[in-house]
């Protein structure tokens, strides 16, 4: 990087690949309180159209942080298939963007160029994307993963039930789960944040939900966010868990600060893939979000977005059965309002589903950011357009323990029959079995959580 | 369009014949924070169970986007200053800007307030003015007079508006006092827009990192109410003074209260 690389458009220079990617961006506070976004309109979009005649192989030489540096940046690049690279290292950001949005480009043309991409030039190619291209481009896309059902085939919209509690009282988190579950939400995971990050509570929970999941049969999956060291010290001690959990940064300084590194990851997946309770094979769940790196003064001089993207080609290697990008919960000075956080949505399922990685949302806003439950229905419907994997789901929209607010079990009746879509496969039998859902719309005894005492 | 019956609660369930357990529906109800057992119309949620949610949301939107009024600030003698922040959209978005002050602000808080003191009270409106105007005027008194108990000394009570948790650092290091204490309006969540939360510092200084921080949070009528917020504030203070550390460098035993 440096003097070398000086890319310019207009009456625009940027000194480095790593300013070019930053100043491309769609405003973000994030960006602005890093000090790394453009200055103007006008150099914004002159970033973007210098961005958009650079080529992949130019993005694939300068990775924003050096190989040498970061662990990130070589799971990242070592996991680039070369021969699939050598075809389109020629390309310009704008011939991919073009490509993508080809209408002869399907699914089936994606995945013959994915395993060439890195996470760089995804982000470098979602930066010169319109909001409709994102969406456009995200419905072609089809990423399945199982564990003990199937999610993100054709047709279907899946749910996380997420029934926190403040007290990690597990009755209540069970009350949540019979309710949530009476709307037919729950395929994605059950899955809970504590409180307390301990083993003890970590298992609590965890036997809770699996016995409940047992006794009344239901095809899907349980999952306790703790720290992910808590839920291999609690599955190693024999709790009943489906899924290990955790949060990643994009950056190996980000990592550490999250107390993890890729030595863990690689522990903790293999201790899922032998000591995990689902039938798998893709046993992983992990959670992002835009601002991240920033928020732990780990983003190594790199924009928000781009960061995002390499979360992805990290999550990538241990083929999760889910991801969510945690899009409107860091606050104001990383997202500032429903339109960044909107784009900031459709960009990272967009970036998910194109690393193909199972990718879903979890569409929120904290009080002190200017957005609603209305920008968040906005987001919901333009991503079940797009075809996201899941959603968050939490009653009412109101999560009690995290204080903020998501989509609601409502919500994804509704998405359900605005699209036409369904549950996943095995959950969607489950539902017709209790006679919750039939036909794309809730029955008459769906929304009482009495039916599971 | 179809409906699914309601009885006439506020939040709108079920009607009781309708469901297959009452009892079990109403413990659910009762024993839960979440917004369980609400029903719904078609896949939507009833009107008045939205209405009320929006309600909620309302009033900690207003929490966050109001200020202190000067009137207030006024009935209890504190000194108010600004930080480097203008407005409330550059407050939200540049937490940098709300944890300095001007230099012009710096002499004059060293002609109106007293230097060296053990503890300075700062009290900022953060992300709730509202749990400034419900908590302050009963835990600012008690606070006092617990460290006067504990023979503290207390520096002259300052004000700040549009600031964060670490403009005590700025404030504390210009006036040289051994303490501060900061009392600052907690991000509303729905249930509550009162809650406030007192984070404290030993020596403090510019740049203090957060884990060399303590906190007592949750302070408001339903959770920790003030005038018992005031004892305990005061004995971590003490502590800290007694062992000249704050945060993590704090013996086991005085970080009780600081998960909240």
């Amino acid at each position: 990087m440096g003097t070398a690389n000086t890319l310019s458009a207009g009456d625009y220079t940027f000194e480095s690949i790593q300013t070019l990617l930053a100043k491309a961006n769609e405003p973000k506070t994030g960006d602005e309180l890093a000090n790394l976004a453009a200055d103007s309109d006008a150099e914004r979009v002159a970033a973007k159209r210098a961005l958009s005649q650079t080529t992949l192989e130019r993005l694939r030489e300068n990775p924003v942080v050096p190989y040498d540096e970061d662990e990130v940046t070589r799971v990242i690049q070592d996991a680039v298939r070369e021969p699939i690279y050598e075809r389109i290292r020629d390309w310009t950001v704008a011939d991919l963007r073009e490509f993508l949005v080809d209408s002869s480009t399907t699914d089936r043309e994606v995945r013959a160029i994915r395993s060439g991409l890195t996470s760089e030039m995804i982000a470098a190619v979602t930066k010169i994307m319109s909001n409709m291209d994102l969406v456009l481009v995200t419905s072609k896309m089809e990423v399945t993963a199982r564990c003990n059902n199937t999610i993100g085939t054709e047709g279907t919209l899946s749910f996380r039930l997420q029934p926190n509690d403040p007290a990690d009282d597990v009755d209540r988190i069970l009350d949540s789960t019979r309710e949530g579950l009476s709307y037919g939400v729950g395929d994605a995971v059950i899955g809970i944040n504590p409180v307390e990050d301990n083993v003890g509570t970590t298992t609590r929970i965890l036997e809770g939900t699996h016995e409940f999941i047992e006794e009344w049969g239901i095809p899907t999956q349980n999952c306790c966010l703790a720290h992910v060291t808590t839920q291999m010290n609690a599955i190693r001690d024999g709790a009943p868990a489906d899924l290990i959990f955790q949060s990643l940064a994009g950056t190996q300084v980000g990592n550490d600060e999250f107390g993890i590194d890729v030595e863990l990851l690689d522990e903790a997946h293999d201790l899922a893939e032998r000591r995990c309770t689902s039938s798998g094979p893709n046993v992983m769940y992990f959670e992002t979000g835009q601002g991240a790196e920033l928020s732990g003064d780990a983003h190594e001089g790199v924009d928000q977005l781009t960061l995002e993207a390499r979360c992805y080609g990290l999550a990538k290697r241990y083929d999760p059965f889910i991801v969510n990008t945690v899009v409107g919960f860091i606050g104001p000075e990383y997202l500032y309002d429903g339109r960044q956080v909107i784009r900031a949505g459709l960009e990272d399922v967009f970036m998910g589903q194109l690393h193909g990685i199972s990718m879903g949302i979890d569409a929120c806003y904290t009080n002190h950011i200017d957005a609603d439950q209305n920008d968040i229905e906005n987001l919901a419907v333009l991503l079940s357009a797009a075809g996201a994997n899941y959603f968050i789901t939490v009653p009412m929209g109101d999560d009690v323990m995290l204080n903020y607010q998501s989509n609601s079990y409502h919500d994804a009746a509704a998405l359900w029959e605005i699209f036409d879509l369904g549950p996943a496969p095995e959950f969607r039998t489950w539902l017709e079995e209790m006679d919750i859902w039939h036909d794309g719309t809730l029955t008459d005894r769906a929304g009482d959580p009495t039916i599971f005492t | 369009m179809t409906m699914t019956p309601i009885d006439d609660t506020p939040t709108g369930r079920n009607e009781a014949g309708d469901s297959p357990d009452e009892n079990g529906l109403e413990r659910i109800v009762s024993r839960n924070p979440s917004r369980l057992g609400v029903g719904r119309a078609g896949p939507r949620p009833r009107t008045e169970t939205m209405l009320t949610f929006q309600a909620d949301h309302g009033r900690a939107r207003d929490a966050v986007l109001t200020t202190v009024s000067d009137a207030f600030v006024e009935d209890l003698d504190l000194v108010k200053v600004r930080t480097l922040v203008e407005d409330k959209d550059q407050y939200l978005a540049r937490p940098d800007l709300g944890a300095e002050i001007p230099e012009e602000t710096v002499e004059y808080l060293h002609t109106q307030c007293q230097q060296h003191p053990d503890v300075q009270v700062i009290i900022t409106d953060g992300l709730s003015s509202t749990a400034i105007e419900a908590n302050i005027p009963d835990l600012l008194p008690a606070l006092i007079d617990e460290l006067d108990e504990r023979g503290l000394s207390v520096g002259t009570p300052v004000f700040v508006e549009f600031g964060r948790v670490d403009v005590m650092d700025a404030i504390g290091e210009e006036l040289d006092a051994e303490c501060c204490v900061n009392l600052i309006g907690e991000r509303p969540g729905l249930r509550t827009a009162e809650s406030l939360s007192a984070y404290m510092v030993y020596g403090p200084k510019r740049g203090a990192p957060t884990a060399k921080k303590s906190v007592i949070s949750n302070i408001h009528a339903g959770g920790l109410p003030p005038v018992e917020a005031g004892a305990k504030i005061a004995d971590m203070l003490a502590a800290m003074v007694e062992q000249e550390a704050s945060g993590l460098d704090l013996s086991e035993g005085d970080r009780e209260f600081q998960k909240g």
